[in-house]
């Protein structure tokens, strides 16, 4: 069977064909809609695709960083003023995948892929949703909880810079130097004082979509980063997360070793 | 439906007719006939159909075809010039880095499309260059040699 391929000047023009055709799906990087048309997929009838620039723009301030939601990869590794993001593009497949992989894609991978979307939910990044009538933005919570349940075409996803090195993120991996991730921790470490105020941890393959440690950051309120500050954030570590098994890992083992690589996440002292 | 591909293929104009949703892979050897991209898991996993595709690395398998329309296309099939191999092509046979080969024209792309950014690669740079290809029988050792190998040999120059 094949598809038909519809490709349209604007954006809002290819949401509106996503949101109105039956078996439409829209394509970004392809990596993983690609995968699904090979295999003959029978829901999908129609790919929808945009060469709309506004698609792959970034945009970095001193404060603010814009990414389109087809921007690459490759393209946030080009990009020096993204060096804090770099470790989690490089997370995303060898050199060829992360020439076509998107940030808007890596929103709707299945877990345990995702590691970028882990990231930018620590980074409280809102999405802007393109539909045929205007745009809408709403949290990357908001997406993550209810991306299973219909098509929204993500346009743009913005987020603050982080200040200094306050943002870390690290996978951890069976194969190396590449795998896929047994899972993956972002954090956001804002310090007041030297003490943790308003902290984002975010989990990857920790439960069907990436989710917040709201357990852990409330722990870690008031406290040094530390052995002894961050002791109450490890023994809630694993709270409110329900991993899976899968070909990677046994949700018992992603349990177990969440605080081990929280802990050196927090204190920084080895980042697998 | 089918739809028209233009391509630059090993710098040859090529154009034909492909069924729409066709990915690359599949276009270069049926449509054009290039039988040196070789289809391994077409799910993007494996690395073995990797091509240059305006120079940068990408897996046929999962790339729309017709999204390249326009573009140039680089196969393991435009390496060698006359019967002078590719400096790359050459290191792999001096280091032994082709066991059943299967994984090699992916493995050629993905070290050309390095060396033409980094013709000084360290090994951390092959490695991560390859990391993305699958070699089940030779072993990646040998594959990384052939790569720093033919750097030194400057194989960016001699393309």
């Amino acid at each position: 069977m094949t598809v038909a391929v519809k490709t349209f000047a604007r954006l809002a023009d290819a949401a509106s064909a996503v949101s109105t055709e039956r078996g439409a799906r829209f394509l970004a990087g392809g990596t993983l809609l690609m995968r699904a048309v090979n295999e003959a997929d029978p829901s999908i009838e129609t790919i929808v695709r945009s060469t709309d620039p506004a698609f792959v723009h970034v945009a970095v301030s001193s404060a603010r960083v814009e990414l389109g939601a087809g921007a690459t990869m490759a393209a946030i590794l080009a990009e020096r003023e993204l060096s804090f993001l770099h470790r989690v593009a490089r997370a995303v497949g060898g050199p060829a995948v992360r020439e076509a992989a998107t940030v808007g894609g890596n929103l709707f991978a299945p877990s345990p892929y995702g590691d970028f979307a882990v990231a930018l939910l620590a980074l409280d990044a809102t999405v802007t949703l393109a539909g045929g009538y205007g745009q809408r933005e709403l949290p990357l919570d908001e997406l993550l909880a209810g991306r299973e349940r219909g098509a929204s075409l993500v346009s743009k996803i913005a987020f603050r810079r982080p200040p200094g090195e306050t943002f870390r993120f690290a996978t951890v991996t069976r194969v190396h130097p590449k795998g896929l991730s047994v899972l993956s921790i972002a954090a956001l470490l804002p310090l007041t004082n030297a003490r943790i105020a308003g902290a984002r941890i975010a989990y990857g393959a920790m439960g069907h979509t990436p989710l917040r440690a709201k357990a852990a950051e409330r722990a870690l309120e008031g406290r040094a980063l530390d052995a002894a500050g961050i002791a109450p954030a490890l023994a809630v570590a694993a709270d409110g997360t329900s991993p899976r098994d899968d070909a990677i890992a046994s949700a018992w083992w992603r349990r177990e070793i969440l605080p081990v690589h929280l802990r050196r996440l927090l204190l920084g002292v080895d980042q697998v | 439906m089918k739809t028209p591909i233009q391509l630059r293929l090993n710098g040859e104009e090529v154009a034909a007719f492909a069924d729409d949703g066709a990915n690359l892979l599949d276009v270069l050897r049926e449509s054009f006939g290039d039988l040196t991209v070789k289809g391994g898991c077409w799910q993007g996993t494996c690395g073995t159909c990797t091509v240059l595709v305006g120079g940068n690395p990408r897996l046929s398998c999962v790339t729309l075809a017709e999204s390249c329309s326009g573009n140039s296309v680089e196969t393991v099939a435009g390496l060698r010039r006359g019967a002078d191999l590719h400096p790359l092509q050459s290191a792999f046979m001096e280091h032994f880095a082709a066991q059943c080969g299967y994984c090699t024209p992916g493995m050629l792309m993905a070290a050309k499309a390095l060396l033409d950014r980094n013709p000084n690669p360290t090994r951390e740079d092959v490695v991560d260059a390859i990391c993305g290809n699958i070699c089940r029988c030779t072993g990646y050792e040998p594959i990384i040699a052939a790569i720093l190998d033919a750097a030194r040999k400057g194989a960016r120059r001699s393309a």
